[in-house]
């Protein structure tokens, strides 16, 4: 199969083509090569697997959520029952999945073979990240079998100290170990971007996939270890009742606020910058061009990494802050959203003069910039300080940000998964069935968080188990589109598995890209390179990729 | 030339190995996935101090913590203060700047090759790391006597009823109890932050003790420094937290001539 | 409103039947609505733009119609554009944001107090005139009314959605916020901040009601003291009287005119002396001891509930004279009066 006018997929021709016999996957067997591999892409695809897990357990709450929601009276579950629901749910979303999801699996796979190395400044921390981050899971769900725990996932105190009896301190050690698992990788990014760039590798022709990963790998180095001391201050308040955040004994419960929103700011921050690294890659690969304003587009990710430091206190407007601070980080959030518009803008500039194809990738990508843009300006609702006042504390807040987190994250997870799919496994997915996987999930999700706004802004609390009768009807179609957007999630599960057995072999550049990494075999070799390459031109150089596809000979393995 | 680059690599065999595309010799700790030493070396040293990046936001939040109590809570912060030992914590001062002087010259040590004297030197810094704990576990021992351990069992008796000395006098003002309540959040503050510190001293000796055999086998005498180099950096780390946690948690508001 | 008010009474009357938007029940709830429209305004042609562009490119650049791609490394001026127009309805957003969060978080002077205690799970509305409610506010129209609110245990949020008005009760310490009604009828009050089991059964109802109707129902629902008068009662039982006694000695100081007024500490700050410094004093005494005097009070943690605070922040309030707590000091030192050891009662 050859390219096309509406496509530009270039696959081998079937009836020759295989899998290449040495590759990263086939070079060692058994489950201990597994388990004690150094290799980056076993241990992303160690991840790959472990983060699908958790996120179907926290989608599961989800589903239970909203089925409970689906009338006004809280007659499913009890209520006990129900909070732990919408905290498990928030825990393994957060923690267990959205943060590591584009890091640990695209990031790790991806970043030594772009920069041209042979793997990580520390495979041995690599690995010992994705345990950190088994351990982690295992707490999570060691709590949940123990019986939950219902303090939110913001652990809140002193609710989450002296007024609950459910298993706070397993959970809170279950997060304060994955947190070292993002620490680990962060530092480990860093490192290498820093110290193992390919000859001729300049910061500048990097992709801007790596860049991203930079600027997120800053934010978990230096805010996960305030997450690591707020947590560990909250076991401390539980089991021996030092008094850090009890008012009585002269503690400060707002305390806690700020030094669990110190962390939790940038966290989002973690999560989606590694997404618009997927997002820069594949709108220049479909529309055959380089990114519009390289320049802008890197710097607005590092901009959104520092800024993201210094807006936590916008959590917590209405809560007896002094409203001068509150005038400060007001505008400092207004500041934060700026990177974020001028990336759209450069995406969309992308496209202009270049030659568009629609395949799943892109679509994933139209919808990511399209959701993305709706969360972050309700985001500017949040940060417009008396708006927040009525916005705050609401499904308003629940529709914002799963618009950015799923909306957007999960939607450049997918982008990024379909896109590098057929350079991590050999095979080729099917092209009809993603699509309308891509499109069921579209329309599932518009629905599920649409009518959340509507029913924010008449004042539907979150985290409510009940609610007023007459916000049936908007919770009710929310809970439909949950259930056509777990339709649209399952098929990936489906059609994936489906075609690492039966799928089109790929090929080394099925979607005639630039980078590194489709210069080489797909499943690529365990060492990525025979030679460590020399870059000798910029990113996204489709110039350099035709005069190399005119001149190349084709080389077997 | 080389093509059967294994693929996940462990430590080549003793003898040095050559290859023949670069000029450089590799030490036998060499990583594949390094093109050179030197690469190698600055990596791991690259790490190292933004693994030290990490603690100091760690640290930072409890420093905060300090921060704000302090200023609300100074008139509880001064008599529970008065309340630790400054000889001890002087002692242990001077204890722990020698251990990281013994680091230091143990790092010499490695970079000349000197097998012998970096274990000299390593032992030495352990020691004088294990003295340190030691008289922490005093001071610990001391404040679990007098029941000013933050929790259930914490008393403020010895604020609002100072003990008397000879001749009659209170030893210290006595505080209101309300404000000797607050007592307990200097000493939590004192806990978290020593307690924190001392944790992170004990995975330093452990690392220490495996150093040591490693150094005893001849390892780091030969040209491969770094793990000793980088241990340095961590050990120094300690050591300068402990210079900001004395003078901030013992000696709030002393006049040694009252 | 910059738009016609007829039309804007017609937008707002559509939204409102059609159970999409909340009514608007305070003064200040049409400038909340305002900006929210504004920003919706933004969000709409924000998208709108981005999915011009979006589909423009795509389907003009098609690969059908455009197969080969012109390689634009950017353009200094369009980078320039799109980063100064955002930031410049940002900043008109902020500003407006900010104006709009100092007008409801700064309280009229002639407001009109009421006191919300939050504990798991109900609320308990205290009014100065003694009428105690729970899960219930009853309200005039047409004046300012000033919550002031505390917590007993967890964090809460108190929020009153028609009339755009929220605010976190914590705690430790005083939360204030204020609104204005403009329509008589009943209005949801909502817990926003999760506190654990029933979070979401810790709701109830504003009721605001014309002046006339409002005074009829203080006038029903007295059936005791008024805040002031519990107030006075406590400071009696409590002891207070035994040392701030008025008389010209120097064991604490005289408290009449203390509300409102500025006091010099014994560290040589100035504190005001509001609510919030009345509840801490009693709580910290030794955090506000003034010039001149010897930090000798006693602390009584533990020993009055918020509630008895509120009441003695009432009495504190409206205390003049010092002529009622002679009275009782004369009494109480008879004796035919009851002891008044502090701890004993528990108001």
């Amino acid at each position: 199969m050859s390219a096309s006018s509406t496509t530009i997929l270039n696959l081998p021709d079937q009836t020759t083509a295989a899998v290449p016999k040495r590759n990263y996957i086939s070079a060692e067997h058994g489950l201990l090569s597994w388990l004690l591999t150094g290799d980056h892409k076993r241990i992303a695809m160690l991840y790959l697997i472990s983060i699908t897990f958790f996120f179907f357990i926290g989608g599961a709450f989800a589903g239970l959520i909203r089925l409970e929601l689906l009338t006004p009276q809280p007659d499913l579950v009890a209520s006990d029952t129900y909070n732990k629901f919408f905290t498990m749910h928030g825990v393994i979303m957060v923690f267990l999945f959205l943060v590591p999801s584009v890091p640990a699996t695209l990031g790790n796979f991806l970043i030594p073979i772009m920069l041209g190395a042979r793997d990580l400044a520390f495979p041995k921390i690599n690995l010992l990240s994705w345990y950190l981050y088994l351990a982690g899971g295992t707490l999570t769900l060691a709590a949940l079998v123990l019986g939950g725990v219902d303090t939110g996932w913001t652990f809140t105190t002193p609710l989450s100290t002296h007024y609950l009896n459910t298993h706070v301190v397993t959970t809170a050690s279950a997060i304060f170990v994955a947190g070292f698992s993002s620490i680990f990788t962060g530092l480990n990014f860093i490192v290498t971007i820093h110290r193992m760039r390919c000859p001729g590798m300049t910061w500048f022709r990097m992709p801007l996939f790596v860049w991203s990963h930079y600027a997120a790998s800053i934010l978990m180095v230096l805010g996960t270890p305030v997450l690591a001391i707020s947590l560990t201050l909250v076991g401390l308040e539980r089991l021996i009742g030092i008094g850090v955040f009890d008012p009585n004994k002269g503690g400060d419960p707002l305390l806690f606020q700020h030094l669990f929103w110190f962390y939790s700011h940038p966290a989002v921050y973690i999560m989606i910058l590694p997404g618009m690294g997927v997002i820069s890659e594949v709108v220049s690969t479909f529309s055959r061009k380089r990114v519009f304003g390289y320049t802008a587009v890197a710097f607005s990710s590092v901009a959104i990494a520092l800024f993201g430091f210094f807006v936590w206190e916008h959590h917590m407007f209405i809560m007896g802050v002094s409203n001068y601070s509150a005038l400060v980080f007001s505008l400092l959030t207004m500041l934060v959203a700026v990177p974020s518009a001028i990336k759209i803008f450069n995406w969309a500039f992308t496209l202009q003069k270049g030659s568009i194809t629609f395949e799943t990738p892109m679509l994933y990508a139209f919808g990511f910039m399209g959701l993305f843009t709706i969360g972050g300006l309700t985001g500017v609702f949040l940060a417009a300080l008396g708006m927040d006042i009525q916005l705050t504390e609401t499904y308003f807040i629940v529709a914002h940000f799963h618009f950015v987190m799923v909306g957007g994250m999960l939607m450049a997870f997918l982008s990024g998964v379909h896109f590098w799919w057929p350079k991590m496994t050999g095979r080729m997915y099917p092209e009809s069935l993603s699509k309308l996987a891509a499109v069921v999930t579209f329309i599932g999700f518009n629905l599920t968080f649409m009518p959340q706004f509507i029913v924010g802004y008449l004042g539907m609390p979150r985290r409510y188990h009940a609610y007023p009768p007459e916000y049936q009807v908007l919770n009710v179609l929310s809970t439909a589109g949950a259930t056509v957007l777990g339709v649209g999630y399952m098929l990936p599960i489906l059609y994936l598995a489906w075609s690492l057995k039966y799928g089109a072999i790929a090929g080394n550049n099925p979607w005639q890209a630039t980078g590194l990494e489709w210069q080489i075999q797909s499943p690529p070799l365990t060492e990525n390179f025979t030679e460590i390459p020399v870059m000798d031109h910029e990113a996204y150089d489709y110039e350099w990729l035709e005069h190399k596809t005119q001149n190349e000979v084709t080389t077997v393995g | 030339m080389d093509n059967s680059i294994a693929t996940t690599e462990p430590l080549m065999p003793r003898e040095t190995a050559v290859h023949e595309e670069h000029e450089h010799v590799f030490i036998p700790q060499h990583r594949h996935h390094f093109e050179t030493e030197e690469q190698q070396r600055e990596a791991g040293s690259f790490g190292m101090w933004l693994f030290l990046l990490t603690e100091i936001m760690f640290f930072g939040g409890l420093f905060f913590a300090y921060l704000l109590y302090r200023n609300w809570y100074y008139d509880a912060f001064v008599p529970a203060s008065n309340q630790l030992s400054v000889p001890l914590g002087g002692a242990n001062t001077a204890i722990l700047i020698t251990s990281g002087f013994f680091m230091a010259l143990g790092v010499w040590a490695a970079e000349v090759r000197k097998r012998a004297l970096l274990v000299l030197f390593l032992i030495l810094t352990t020691v004088f790391g294990l003295a340190f704990l030691g008289i922490k576990y005093v001071e610990y021992h001391e404040k679990w006597e007098k029941h000013h351990i933050p929790g259930a069992s914490f008393d403020i008796s010895e604020f609002v009823n100072p003990p008397k000395d000879a001749a009659g006098k209170p030893t210290q003002h006595a505080l209101p109890p309300d404000v000797a309540e607050k007592t307990q959040i200097f000493f939590f503050l004192y806990f978290a932050m020593t307690g924190m510190h001392a944790l992170h001293m004990i995975i330093g000796i452990g690392l220490l003790v495996w150093l040591i055999a490693r150094a005893q086998r001849g390892d780091f005498s030969s040209g491969y420094v770094a793990p000793i180099e980088n241990f340095g950096l961590y050990w120094h780390f300690v050591d300068i937290v402990w210079l900001f946690l004395f003078p901030l948690l013992y000696l709030i508001n002393r006049h040694p001539l009252q | 409103m910059g738009i016609s008010e007829v039309l804007w009474q017609y937008l707002v009357k559509w939204l409102t039947n059609s159970a999409l938007f909340p009514r608007e029940a305070s003064t200040i709830a049409p400038y909340m609505d305002a900006l929210y429209f504004f920003l919706i305004g933004i969000t709409i042609v924000g998208l709108l733009l981005v999915l011009l562009l979006i589909v423009g490119f795509s389907l003009r650049y098609r690969k059908a119609l455009h197969p080969v791609a012109e390689q634009i490394e950017g353009s200094t001026l369009l980078e320039a554009t799109w980063t100064i127009i955002p930031l410049g309805i940002f900043l008109v957003t902020f500003v407006w944001g900010a104006l709009l969060y100092f007008r409801i978080y700064t309280p009229p002077v002639n407001s009109m107090n009421i006191y919300i205690v939050g504990k798991q799970w109900m609320w308990k509305a205290e009014h100065p005139g003694g009428q105690h409610e729970i899960n219930e506010l009853h309200v005039p129209v047409g004046r300012p009314i000033q919550l002031t609110m505390i917590s007993q245990d967890v964090f809460h949020s108190y929020s009153l959605p028609e009339f755009r008005v929220k605010r976190e009760v914590i705690p430790g310490r005083y939360t204030t916020v204020w609104f204005q009604a403009t329509t008589p009828g009943t209005y949801h009050l909502f817990c926003t901040q999760y506190c654990g089991t029933d979070h979401s059964k810790m709701v109830g109802e504003v009721t605001a009601m014309l002046p006339e109707d409002y005074k009829k129902w203080t006038e029903l629902s007295t059936s005791g003291m008024s805040l002031a008068q519990n107030g006075e009662r406590i400071f009696a039982s409590m002891g207070c009287n035994a040392c701030h006694t008025g008389n010209a000695s120097n064991r604490a100081p005289s408290l009449a005119g203390l509300y409102g007024s500025k006091v010099q500490m014994a560290n040589g700050s100035i504190q005001l002396a509001d609510g919030a410094y009345i509840r801490d004093v009693i709580l910290n005494p030794s955090q506000h001891v003034p010039a001149g005097y010897a930090p000798i009070m006693p602390t009584y943690k533990g020993q009055i509930s918020e509630d008895g605070l509120i009441a003695l922040v009432e009495y504190l309030k409206q205390l003049n004279t010092n002529y009622r707590i002679q009275q009782t000091q004369t009494t109480s030192v008879s004796d035919q009066a009851a002891p008044t050891t502090p701890g004993m009662v528990k108001p």
